[in-house]
């Protein structure tokens, strides 16, 4: 029995190492061409016949990883998704974090959504962003609806907490409140 | 039977000379180029001296101690023999050592405190702002006129004999800044500014380097810090003040260049780029509105000449994976139109 015990802690050990690549970075999806995709069904209900084929699920695989959920994040404030969903929580669009999915909930349909615009303002992006960027914001709104696993879901923006971290420095240390102007003094 | 050290061991530091010659040149410590660098290498010589000559005279003492013969009837002495003037000598010795050492450090304290607040920047300082990103550099020269702000990326122009001071920030990680040849090293933490400030000495162009580990691409992610006279510094300021060409604007006769345009405006370039003076107005990467007279592509990755750049916009993941420039589907015509548009933004 004591002899084992050397064993057993390389066995250990070894284990640990398993942890070390906990998930594969995909820079380059040549497998496709978001543009040339087909169409893709908005409800599950199949009319006769097949349903159209899925093209877009070649990306469903960035929704567990870390690293493409996060660029989504990063994505969703630099494309300015946020000038009308304001975070998830919707406003001249709708609400991202409740569950109601008007063109449907899957990754497809969110991919889709993105890709081709819907009725009432939602642009189309799929000739303007390639296919991985495509699925990186894709991800992230179905991050956003609470789809994806916990592990790998961004955390919420500091600046929706409701106070500043503690270690963070003012915004905008150059801007000296003026009480005189009656602009609020510095809290 | 003994083993003698080999008589070829004494030509080790003799082979060694020759590394030596990788001191000099754009991104050394050895070789200041600014007043704060030239601060920081005579520190480096003065510790260097000194550790030097006090290991020398430790190897000396040791020797003697080794090698000395013991004195004729020499007796060791008994330590429970009290000696108390020995002792008194002793504790005066060691005391005033102690004392000495001590004034000393704050003395040395008092002196650093004064050398550093004469190295800030004064008020007349060239104010830059540079945000680090992931991975490359974003130099916005700061000004309180805002029409005389304006943003270039990967290459920072300062007059000589000017005292520069720089905001560091960052965007997403921890960065450093690193100009070997002209100041130390400053961090760029996400959520603090810190100010960097230096004095360029002499006419130059010097290698700065991320000196943080700050993922995937850290080791692509240099800059360049050009060091010119105060008149070419004007120059180039006013350069970089104008707008895209007139040429890149719908006045162009040239129907590639006008393609290009039209590519980068509507392939999703135009998303993350801005070239002032034209519609192209992303902030999510590097400002290109005077792309062609930087003198490399990607941070210090790629020179920049119309082969890499084509290469690069054909197939950014290849040549610095991870980067958030995505490969954007482009087939070889438009490639060319692309770049012949981009190389005209001088």
């Amino acid at each position: 029995m004591r002899a084992h015990a050397p064993l057993a802690i390389i066995i250990g050990v070894t284990l640990i190492l398993t942890a070390c690549k906990r998930e594969q970075r995909d820079f380059e999806p040549d497998k496709v061409d978001a543009a040339k995709l087909g169409p893709v069904p908005l409800v599950s209900l199949e009319p006769g016949g097949d349903r159209p084929p899925k093209d877009l699920e070649a990306g469903k695989d960035y929704e567990q990883n870390a690293y493409h959920l996060n660029q989504g994040k990063a994505l969703f404030s630099a494309m300015n998704c946020n000038g009308c969903h304001s975070n998830g929580g919707g406003g001249m669009g709708p609400a991202l974090t409740d569950d109601v999915w008007i063109y449907g909930s899957d990754f497809v349909n969110i991919a889709a959504s993105i890709r081709d615009g819907r009725p009432n303002g939602m642009p189309s992006f799929g000739r303007v962003l390639p296919p991985e960027t495509l699925f990186d914001l894709a991800a992230y709104v179905r991050a956003l609806g609470g789809f994806v696993p916990t592990n790998a879901a961004p955390s919420r923006n500091d600046s929706l907490q409701a106070a500043p971290g503690e270690n963070r420095t003012q915004e905008n240390p150059e801007f000296v409140p003026n009480p005189a102007a009656g602009n609020p003094p510095a809290p | 039977m003994t083993t003698r050290p080999s008589k070829w061991l004494a030509f080790v530091p003799a082979a060694l000379l020759p590394f030596l010659t990788g001191c000099g040149g754009s991104q050394s410590v050895l070789n200041p180029q600014g007043l704060q660098a030239e601060r920081l290498a005579q520190l480096f010589w003065l510790f260097t001296g000194v550790c030097g000559a006090v290991w020398i005279l430790v190897l000396i003492a040791m020797m003697i101690a080794i090698f000395r013969k013991p004195r004729k009837g020499y007796r060791p002495v008994d330590p429970l023999v009290v000696d108390a003037q020995g002792e008194r000598r002793t504790a005066i010795v060691v005391g005033s050592l102690v004392t000495l050492t001590a004034l000393m450090l704050i003395a040395f304290t008092f002196l650093s405190y004064v050398a550093t607040r004469g190295l800030a920047a004064p008020n007349e300082a060239l104010n830059i702002e540079i945000t680090g990103y992931q991975w490359w550099w974003n130099v916005k020269y700061d000004n309180p006129n805002p029409s005389q702000v304006f943003d270039t990326a990967n290459e920072i122009h300062v007059p000589v004999d000017r005292p520069v001071s720089i905001d560091l920030k960052a965007a997403d990680v921890i960065h450093s800044f690193w100009v070997p040849n002209l100041t130390g090293k400053q961090d760029l933490i996400p959520g603090q500014d810190n100010i960097v400030s230096f004095t360029a000495r002499h006419v130059g162009r010097y290698r700065g380097q991320c000196a943080e580990f700050c993922g995937w691409q850290h080791a692509h992610m240099a800059f360049l810090v050009i060091v010119e006279s105060a008149g070419d510094f004007e120059a180039w300021r006013n350069g970089q003040l104008r707008v895209a060409r007139a040429a890149a604007g719908e006045e162009s006769k040239d129907r590639e260049i006008l393609h290009g345009k039209d590519i980068f405006n509507t392939r999703g370039c135009a998303l993350c780029h801005t070239i002032r003076g034209t519609n192209a107005g992303g902030r999510m990467g590097p400002d290109l509105t005077h792309l062609a007279s930087r003198s490399t592509l990607a941070a210090g990755t790629l020179p920049n000449t119309q082969h890499d750049l084509i290469a690069w916009i054909a197939d950014p993941q290849a040549i610095k994976p991870g980067n958030k420039m995505p490969k954007v589907p482009l087939d070889g015509s438009e490639l060319d139109a692309l770049g012949a548009y981009l190389r005209m933004l001088e």
